[in-house]
């Protein structure tokens, strides 16, 4: 393998091909801080595996370029039954994988039954997304079967409000129902799909390479003709590498970092829409969390527009709900808690901790998009809540410790967010505070039954009015028993070399390459 | 000397098994269920525990134990809990690259160190002497993170001489054969492209050297000046014999010897040291494969990373202890 890339490159060592005399850059460079886990999207959870295979999959439906509006991708038409339980799409025709074979609606037959007759370890996030595998009781769907060549019908269980969007998400990607049979457990080594670009060679903790696939179905593209993501784990090496021209792109920027490539004429600035949030959690089995006047003291006690300026180089804005505000059904009538120290010593004072309180106070020891910076903004936390008299200590651990602590509960108060999976407020509210997911990504363990009822509801409530209706009562409700202090939404940023163009950041975290180019 | 390279050998053994149990013990200490790490935040509860009965992680620690043990004496390190490959398949191009680097750094320390270590002590006292001294006291004090980046940030982003990460040119990538790109390039008459894994080694080589670097240097200096205030090398510059061969004919034999005791210890130092230098220019090798399987909590991978770089170690260290007695007559094993 490679000799055929090796043969050619050492005319071209800088990756450019001459065409009539001039030159144009068609490898993109994108420099990241990990390596992807497998190339099988449906059996994995990570976001580096998804930025490399959201560019040789698709989806039967697809997110819009920068958010997570439903278009059309495999599928060229849908039609929902009113009662939501039968989809039946349309597919597009003359589509074939990088391997040479058709694609289906037998392929996309093949791939659902490969998944649901699947189990947690291996497709991991079928079972969150869809409630579980073939014969569990929450499992969503009941068939899925071929009408004729290019036509596919699903039939449910009961109504999925979130359906379309879990089907345009990374793992649920239809890949070559011939390779997976080639290959068996080392597909996730030899990915094929449908998409843009198709799958060369993988270097473990260094690079991926990925080419043009020259029969993709839309004419015209990818404009690249080769992709390399490398890993380099650094962040402040990442972007001297960009700097230096080994790399083209470069995601984990520090806000910190921002003015400078600002200012450097070489460089561009993208901004990822945001799609996540920063939280200060409550534990709220443990005391004095238990007592919600505690919390919304705290809540006031936080200078949140201070922490932004502060850690975020002000690329983020202040949090009231525990979702973004592109999320539809996002209740933006809330009134946030302002920042009222007096008001939060009343509020004390009222809980029976006129004098304060000491407490613990979890700072993540890794930098996420959410949280550039956990330390400092603990410390940040800290000093705002000694002006109320409660006595904050630091804390912190290694990451996967620190996970694996919060998630029993043993923490007052943590830091910690969240990136949405879908664009969906389910995947927030429900994924994150709902009595169901304690023991999962409920670290807070609250539980309200009232909330509980309508989040379940709004899991089957198809049409859209009526949903956004119940999320808003339902951030309402969290606003009141303030489980956490909402922080942030921030900005992930990424920069590239400015004569890379239609590059467009997705708020999901991966990435579509196939528009982009260079000048 | 066979008797006593067999006896060494064999002491090996145990060593080796005791470490194995000891760092085996060590990560399952660790709070943080691989299951949980593998599958991310965003994984349900079942998932977890589907995982963890996968990777057998559910069975006592003394089966587990017993079962890698068993593995290692068939040549099965275990796989990956991560990647679910053989961690003897995926090793060798990390081990690969940290051998190439090190290789690299210490050749780069050893020559720099002695030479700089023999001129101080000749000229002691002169002003090459003292700033010698002066450079190794920060050579062995500066933070290899804050180095690295200012090597970058000096050739690499405003000289553009060098590059700052990886091995090779990205953009003309190297078609791996043995995994060492120095021979690699060679094989293939790749002159250009071994010309680019030069430029790629010169910076990490230089971070990951600098600390061996000034302890050697030091050690030399130390070690030359007591043999040069012996009685043979008095006589040997009153015959009138040149300067350079009294230097290293005379002078350097005999001073060898604690200077290769530093280099076989900071050879060893330098294989797990590594991490940071890897980490700072992207460099694929070992230190960073364990390192990022810690984060993982990969514990095949952890222990059987950590296993082979404690058998190169002891190796050196064996191999040190030989060299001594093939100097030096004087040193006798019984």
């Amino acid at each position: 393998m490679g000799s055929a890339l090796a043969g050619c490159s050492s005319k071209s060592s800088n990756g450019n091909s001459s065409k009539g005399g001039e030159s144009a850059q068609d490898t993109l460079i994108f420099g990241r801080g990990g390596d992807s886990v497998g190339l099988d999207p449906a059996a994995v959870t990570d976001g580096e595996s998804f930025k490399v295979t959201k560019n040789i999959f698709e989806t039967l439906v697809e997110f819009g370029r920068q958010d997570t509006e439903i278009h059309e991708g495999l599928a060229t038409k849908w039609d929902v039954s009113p009662d939501g339980l039968t989809y039946t799409f349309d597919l597009r025709e003359g589509v074939k994988f990088q391997d040479g074979t058709d694609f289906n609606a037998d392929a996309v037959v093949y791939n659902f039954n490969r998944w649901m007759n699947g189990d947690a370890d291996k497709f991991p996030y079928y079972a969150s997304m869809f409630g579980g595998y073939k014969g569990d009781e929450g499992h969503v769907i009941a068939d899925v079967k071929a009408l004729d060549k290019y036509k596919v019908q699903f039939t449910l269980k009961r109504p999925q409000a979130p359906f379309l969007k879990n089907l345009a998400m990374s793992p649920f990607a239809i890949a070559s129902p011939a390779a997976i049979d080639k290959y068996g457990d080392k597909f996730t080594e030899n990915p094929v799909g449908t998409g843009p670009f198709k799958f060369v060679s993988w270097s473990r903790n260094d690079k991926v390479v990925i080419e043009k696939n020259k029969d993709y179905w839309k004419k015209g593209y990818p404009k690249l003709n080769k992709v390399i993501f490398k890993s380099i784990p650094e962040n402040s090496a990442r972007l001297n590498a960009l700097k230096n021209g080994e790399i083209d792109l470069a995601d984990g920027i520090n806000p910190s970092d921002a003015d400078g490539i600002k200012a450097d004429s070489n460089l561009q600035l993208f901004e990822r829409p945001s799609m996540n949030v920063g939280y200060l959690g409550f534990t709220v089995t443990r005391k004095p969390f238990d007592n919600v006047k505690v919390r919304q003291a705290l809540n006031m006690a936080i200078d949140r527009q201070a922490i932004i300026d502060a850690f975020f180089g002000g690329k983020g804005v202040p949090a009231k709900n525990p979702m973004p505000p592109v999320i539809g059904g996002y209740d933006d009538d809330i009134q946030p808690y302002e920042f009222n120290l007096d008001k939060a010593k009343q509020l004390l004072a009222e809980a029976g901790y006129p004098d304060g309180f000491e407490m613990e106070l979890w700072a993540m020891p890794v930098p996420r998009p959410y949280m550039p910076d956990g330390k400092k903004i603990a410390e940040a936390i800290q000093s705002n809540f000694a002006k109320i008299g409660v006595k904050a200590k630091i804390v912190s651990y290694e990451w996967a410790t620190y996970l694996e602590k919060a998630s029993k509960g043993e923490a007052d108060a943590y830091l910690l967010g969240w990136t949405g999976d879908n664009g969906d407020a389910d995947n927030f509210l429900y994924a994150l505070l709902d009595k169901d997911s304690i023991g999962s990504n409920n670290y807070s363990y609250y539980s309200n039954d009232k909330l509980h009822d309508i989040l379940i509801k709004a899991q089957s409530e198809v049409d859209e009015g009526k949903r956004n209706e119940l999320y808003k009562q339902a951030q309402e409700i969290i606003h009141e028993d303030a489980p956490w202090a909402p922080l942030a939404h921030s900005t992930p940023l990424l920069a590239g070399s400015a004569k890379l163009k239609g590059f467009y950041p997705h708020p999901t975290g991966s990435d579509w390459l196939d528009e982009a180019s260079f000048e | 000397m066979l008797q006593y390279t067999m006896r060494r050998i064999l002491q090996l053994i145990p060593v080796l098994l005791g470490m194995t149990f000891i760092v085996f013990m060590m990560i399952r200490l660790i709070p943080g269920n691989p299951a949980q790490v593998i599958l991310g935040q965003q994984a349900t509860k079942e998932a977890v525990e589907a995982l963890t009965r996968e990777l057998g992680l559910n069975h006592p620690w003394y089966v587990q134990f017993f079962d890698y043990i068993k593995g290692i004496f068939q040549g099965d390190l275990g796989s990956s809990l991560r990647t679910r490959t053989p961690v003897t398949e995926e090793i060798w191009p990390y081990l690969a690259a940290t051998l190439e680097l090190s290789v690299v750094a210490m050749i780069i320390a050893i020559f720099v160190g002695v030479n700089a270590g023999i001129i101080s002590a000749w000229f002691q006292n002169s002003w090459f002497d003292y700033l010698a001294m002066i450079l190794a006291l920060l050579g062995v004090s500066i933070p290899i993170f804050w180095l690295g980046l200012m090597e970058q940030w000096t050739f690499a982003i405003n000289l553009h001489w060098l590059p700052t990460t990886g091995r090779e040119n990205i953009r003309d990538p190297i078609e791996a054969i043995t995994n060492l790109y120095l021979i690699d390039t060679l094989l293939q008459g790749r002159f250009d492209q071994f010309v680019e894994v030069i430029k790629h080694l010169i910076l990490p080589g230089l971070a990951l050297a600098t600390i061996p670097m000034a302890i050697i240097a030091r050690m030399t200096r130390s070690s030359m000046l007591e043999v040069m205030r012996s009685d043979f090398i008095r006589t040997a510059r009153a015959k009138g014999m040149k300067m350079f061969w009294v230097v290293y004919k005379h002078s350097l034999k005999n001073a060898v010897i604690p200077v290769l005791t530093v280099i076989g210890l900071q050879m060893g130092l330098l294989l797990g040291g590594a991490i940071l230098t890897e980490t700072i220019f992207g460099w694929p090798g070992i230190g960073r494969y364990i390192y990022d399987a810690i984060g993982f909590r990969d514990y095949p991978v952890i222990q059987s990373g950590i296993l082979i770089v404690a058998f190169i170690f002891v190796m050196i260290n064996l191999i040190v202890d030989l060299v001594y007695a093939a100097v030096d007559p004087r040193i006798k094993y019984n």
